[in-house]
């Protein structure tokens, strides 16, 4: 599934004002792949989305989409980098004063030149694929917390994007939602073949759909390992890494 | 191909004696891209011609996205209305995957919202039904306030000295600039009306007079109130509804605390406390204000003012501006708090709560001030 390399990190150094939290971060997560960032609590997990979604600027290092150094370029050519996204928060971060068909509608009606029912159509269309058919005139407020987070992911999907970012999308849901949001990531990798980027450290998600990952030590502050997370368990010898994929049993 | 580099979508149909119709797909079909409607596909399948079953051939497709998922939505549909059947092989298969998890978890029944006119009376009832409640509501809270404050005099009620203290300071020494900044501007404006009326009578000594009777028995009163409505009030409805928002108060509940002793009243207690001291600071800008007019303009002693503004002002005048701040003291602290506490629990209901706060702040403001100017009428005040 994996192909090319669709973002390319350099010598990444991370952190608030003076304090580093993370450095020397190098790695590349390929298109189609599922990656993983994982890590103990307080590590900069979030810090790095932050950082890969143009939310946070690094204290120093590059990040590459596809050869464009994301931090370098200018304003609008960063802007039509992060059109590529859809990002789905922790909590869906769903507009409170916009029904769920209002929300997903937003990015269609702002960079397309679609027509009212076109986006009507599709609006459906995203709000059916994650199960939510038939609840497009409901508030935020009006729904559960998974319910939350698959109508956020229906707005992340809006635009077809060639990337798509996760905070802890498991947070907060039974595990039979986080075992049918997994399908739905899995799912959408292999029809679309979007590359899609998850922070969590939910150990059953991660060795359910992940193909490759990156392990932020916080004792050390820099990346201790990388790749599929199956094989890290099998192989890695270090100790805080094999610690955290065992849940503290070795 | 067009400006935005794709080639145009095409579709094309062939029909077999069986009663098989091929939909041919070519080109990109993206949504930036002009796509083919599904009408033509329902003319196919509502022409004489019989058609059993509905196959796809896609061996010329280039890129796709959600214009085709909507596309085959609309054909499946239109096959299932016709009682044709869909055949999806000939699809590439992620278009196939997606369209069966856009089927996977069935509309669940009676969610979807009627959009129903309401009748005219209808809405009239639920508003006065609604503002009956949110009357109650009102009465109920301050019922509690009143409580919670016999609770303070006989000292059984549970607050942290530090957040009043923090209040004090935020209710008082930081509303400073403001304050002196709008009252100073008042005592000008006040000065100015006055000294163009009574210049016409030779009288324009007693723009003394008009700006300290007019700050000290109510405008200084009022303005503080309006600023601390906008300023506090709105900000005590924001706090209160964020930590609605995020659980906060149903903790304090569940920890046995009550939010009316522990949230609302020190904010109540620093508010009264304030409003007063607010008060009269603002009393004596917005005369300084006059006196740059007297001075400046209208070619009045800086003594010869002063005398005239201290023999206008009397004990009760004073009394009386500060009772209408004590007042205000407690209406924007009450309507700051009891709309923190209403709010619901969402972004916008905080943004309402605030404005609401506001609103209802001013207003119980203007009110007040009528019933306290017709008393002191009456009273011969």
């Amino acid at each position: 599934m994996a192909g090319g390399p669709e973002i390319t990190v350099k010598n990444l150094d991370m952190g608030y004002g003076s304090f580093v939290l993370m450095r020397d971060l190098n790695f590349t997560v390929n298109r189609g792949d599922i990656f993983i960032i994982m890590g103990g609590s307080g590590c900069g997990k979030s810090t790095l989305l932050k950082i890969l979604i143009g939310l946070k600027e690094p204290l120093q290092g590059k990040v590459l989409y596809g050869g464009t150094d994301f931090w370098e370029v200018d304003f609008d050519e960063r802007e039509r980098i992060m059109r590529r996204f859809g990002i789905l928060y922790q909590q869906g971060a769903l507009w409170s004063s916009m029904t769920l068909a209002e929300n997903v509608a937003l990015p269609l009606e702002q960079y397309t030149d679609l027509r009212p029912n076109q986006i009507r159509e599709l609006v459906s269309l995203k709000l059916s694929l994650v199960g939510l058919a038939g609840f497009e005139e409901f508030y935020p407020s009006e729904i559960s917390g998974g319910m939350r987070k698959r109508a956020g992911l229906a707005r992340a999907m809006a635009l077809d994007p060639d990337i798509l970012f996760f905070d802890e999308p498991s947070a907060g849901l039974d595990p039979i939602s986080s075992r049918l949001l997994d399908d739905l990531i899995l799912e959408l990798r292999n029809s679309l073949g979007s590359t899609i980027v998850i922070v969590t450290h939910e150990l059953a998600s991660i060795f359910a759909i992940a193909n490759n990952s990156l392990y932020l030590d916080v004792e050390s502050r820099t990346m201790t390992a990388s790749g599929d997370p199956k094989k890290l368990l099998a192989e890695s010898k270090d100790p805080t890494v094999r610690k955290f994929l065992t849940r503290g049993a070795e | 191909m067009n400006e935005s580099g794709l080639t145009r979508s095409e579709m094309g149909f062939t029909s077999s004696p069986d009663g098989l119709l091929l939909v041919r797909l070519t080109g990109d079909w993206k949504i930036e891209n002009p796509l083919p409607s599904a009408d033509e596909v329902e003319k196919k399948l509502t022409a004489g011609t019989r058609v059993k079953r509905v196959s796809f051939d896609t061996s010329q497709l280039k890129a796709w996205d959600s214009g085709l998922l909507t596309f085959l939505i609309k054909v499946r549909e239109l096959c299932s209305e016709n009682k044709v059947q869909l055949e999806a092989e000939g699809l590439p298969e992620g278009a196939r995957g997606l369209l069966r998890l856009a089927s996977a978890v069935a509309e669940r029944k009676g969610a979807r919202k009627e959009v129903k006119r309401e009748p005219f009376f209808s809405m009239v009832g639920a508003s006065a039904i609604g503002f009956y409640r949110s009357a109650i509501e009102m009465v109920g809270f301050i019922g509690e306030a009143t409580t919670t404050f016999a609770k303070l005099f006989v000292g059984k009620a549970t607050f942290r000295r530090v957040d009043l203290f923090l209040l004090l300071q935020e209710c008082g020494a930081q509303a400073l600039p403001v304050v002196s900044l709008i009252s100073i501007l008042l005592g000008l404006i006040l000065g100015f009306v006055g000294a163009i009326q009574l210049k016409m009578f030779g009288a324009q000594l007693f723009v003394a007079d008009v700006v300290a009777i007019g700050m000290v028995r109510v405008m200084g009163a009022i303005m503080t109130g309006i600023i601390m409505a906008g300023r506090t009030g709105a900000a005590f409805a924001a706090q209160l509804g964020t930590m609605e928002v995020n659980e906060e108060i149903d903790a304090l509940k569940t920890l046995g605390i009550s939010p009316m002793e522990f949230l609302v009243l020190p904010r109540m207690i620093a508010l009264i406390i304030m409003m007063p001291l607010l008060c009269v600071y603002s009393d004596l800008l917005g005369i300084l204000g006059g006196l740059i007019v007297g001075v400046g303009m209208l070619d009045l002693g800086f003594t010869e003012y002063m005398i005239r503004t201290q023999e206008a002002l009397t004990l009760t005048t004073f009394g009386v501006g500060l009772f209408h701040s004590a007042v205000f003291g407690v209406l924007v602290a009450l309507s700051g708090c009891l709309r923190g506490m209403q709010c619901e629990r969402s972004a916008s209901a905080v943004g309402y709560a605030a404005t609401s706060a506001v609103v209802t702040g001013i207003v119980s403001i203007i009110v007040a001030t009528a019933v306290i100017t017709f008393v002191c009428q009456v009273l011969g005040i």
